[in-house]
């Protein structure tokens, strides 16, 4: 069904920080390695050792450039994936009933079987999040890796997504964005967390913490004494004497 | 967006049949006998053609049926839905023109009408998605409109109505370039908006997420012939609604008028079709460092 469930029991999503993100792409490893081979059909690559690689991925990591008008530039990497939307508008646009947000998670997920392939999807996504697999025909997406997070074959640590698991400086953080006192939602509100593209009206479920601000170098640099040399003896006389002439 | 065949030739020739079909179910020109078969079977032919050609867009076109489940909430649906019923009320009309018959007027009425709601339901599909904004505008139900009854009363053979619909064509469609044009600016999503960052300061991006292409960059980030657009709006806007008005008020109404002009007309149709889908921009673009100059200045 590709109504909107009124309201859902959780609010399951990520936190990114981009403050502590560097960039290594270990979630985007970590997600196409976990989603080759579990839920859904596997994410395929097309011309992987050629002259044209291309390939489905649910996780993309961008780096932008941010320049202050008055201090360094800085270097942001930027982690992109399904944001699980509460006004999702990949799902109301689905005319098959493929896509779907759960009622008792709030995770957006794609029944393949039902899947024809259209792609409006994915045109209905503003942020990307949804990549057609060439070789099933099918849409894909982040599944916040439901086949993990309940799944009582794992070890405990493990019941999170693959990406949240495996980034090395713990720039990813999962869990229940609609409860106030969970982990996740007082590290948003300590930390000012953010929606993307709040003018789409799509009510983003995952939310991004921004760059603390960086220090600034003095203005006057630590050697600076050092080099206030007073001239003593004849050098002095001469410097006074320079000075008035 | 990337103009694929498939998606242009469903939009033009289901709208030219449905367009048709229009003017036929409202009795406006009345084919008997063979003439009948040949104008029902014309619009026929556009309409199932059109829809044939959507289905080589889908990734598993087999599943094709299961796109009638969700006309509660899906534009997409309500296509599907609209044009099976369209094709099928108009099936008793067809019948009783090829094979001599009356059918209630109201029963005309109500198909022409059905008519219109799958030339509305087409341009919803584009017309729902906020996430290109020169699409999320009423100028796109209003430039499928236009096309629909004007290729209709084109291929009717209707002279003067189709000059008239001709010229309203030309203002929609230069309208629909004018404002649209402006619509990505006045929608507001910038690369800060989309990213959170930049603050006071410029923001651009430093490196792609990846080097090799992708879904997303060959489905919603075309960019090839943009630099064509121009030299083609004139194209289309001539070949669709200037000759063909100009064409209709000097020629005599006959069969090769209505032949000569239909070409033309379905050429600039062709034309304005590609460039809605070309010129159409989506947001996710910004993320991959589109419009970057906007953005910065």
């Amino acid at each position: 069904m590709t109504q909107l469930p009124a309201r859902t029991e959780k609010k399951l999503g990520l936190v990114i920080d981009l403050d502590t993100c560097v960039g290594c792409h270990a979630c985007v490893t970590a997600c196409k390695g976990w989603n080759d081979a579990n839920y859904g059909a596997p994410l395929s690559d097309q011309d992987a050792y050629g002259a044209d690689p291309s390939g489905t991925f649910l996780n993309r990591v961008h780096s932008y450039e941010v320049q202050p008008g008055d201090a360094a530039a800085q270097i942001i990497n930027f982690p992109r994936s399904c944001l699980h939307c509460e006004d999702a508008p990949c799902v109301t646009v689905c005319p098959t009933g493929a896509s779907y947000k759960r009622s008792q998670d709030g995770i957006v997920l794609v029944n393949e079987d039902a899947c024809i392939g259209c792609g409006l999807c994915a045109w209905a996504c503003p942020y990307g999040a949804r990549e057609l697999d060439r070789a099933a025909g099918v849409m894909k997406k982040c599944t916040l890796c439901v086949d993990r997070i309940y799944n009582d074959n794992l070890p405990e640590a493990d019941r999170e997504p693959a990406c949240v698991r495996t980034c090395p400086t713990h720039a990813r953080h999962f869990g229940d964005l609609g409860d106030p006192d969970s982990d996740v939602s007082k590290l948003v509100a300590a930390r000012g967390g953010y929606d993307l593209m709040p003018e789409q009206g799509t009510r983003p479920t995952n939310k991004y913490l921004p760059p603390r601000p960086k220090d600034r170098p003095a203005e006057i640099s630590v050697l600076a004494p050092l080099l206030d040399v007073k001239a003593t003896g004849l050098a002095g006389w001469l410097d006074r004497i320079l000075e008035k002439l | 967006m990337h103009p694929a065949p498939s998606v242009i030739i469903f939009t033009v020739l289901s709208g030219l049949g449905f367009g048709l079909m229009f003017f036929l179910c409202l009795g406006v020109i009345r084919p008997l006998g063979l003439d009948a078969l040949l104008m029902w079977g014309l619009a026929y032919g556009l309409a199932l053609a059109g829809l044939v050609a959507s289905t080589f867009h889908l990734g598993r076109p087999m599943r094709a049926l299961r796109a009638f489940t969700q006309w509660r909430s899906s534009w997409l649906s309500r296509e599907a839905w609209a044009s099976a019923a369209t094709l099928l009320m108009a099936a008793p009309l067809a019948l009783a023109a090829i094979l001599g018959g009356a059918l209630p007027a109201v029963f005309g009425i109500v198909t022409a009408l059905l008519c219109l709601a799958t030339v509305l339901a087409t341009s919803m599909i584009y017309t729902q998605i906020r996430a290109v904004p020169r699409w999320n505008h009423w100028t796109t139900p209003a430039q499928f409109f236009g096309f629909a009854l004007t290729g209709g009363a084109i291929l009717s053979g209707q002279n003067a109505a189709g000059a008239q619909l001709c010229v309203l064509l030309a203002g929609v469609i230069w309208l629909a370039w004018t404002i649209g044009d402006g619509r990505f600016a006045a929608h507001g999503a910038t690369l800060k908006s989309a990213t959170g960052l930049g603050g006071a300061g410029s923001l651009r991006q430093f490196a792609p997420p990846h080097t090799g292409s992708n879904y997303l960059l060959r489905e919603m980030i075309h960019v090839v012939g943009r630099k064509h657009a121009r030299r083609l709006r004139a194209l289309a806007l001539v070949c669709a609604a200037v000759l063909p008005a100009a064409m209709l008020l000097v020629l005599p109404a006959a069969l090769p008028t209505t032949i000569a002009v239909a070409a033309i007309h379905v050429t600039g149709a062709f034309a304005a079709r590609w460039l809605f889908f070309a010129e159409a921009e989506h947001v996710v673009g910004l993320y991959y460092g589109q419009r970057q100059l906007a953005a910065t200045s």
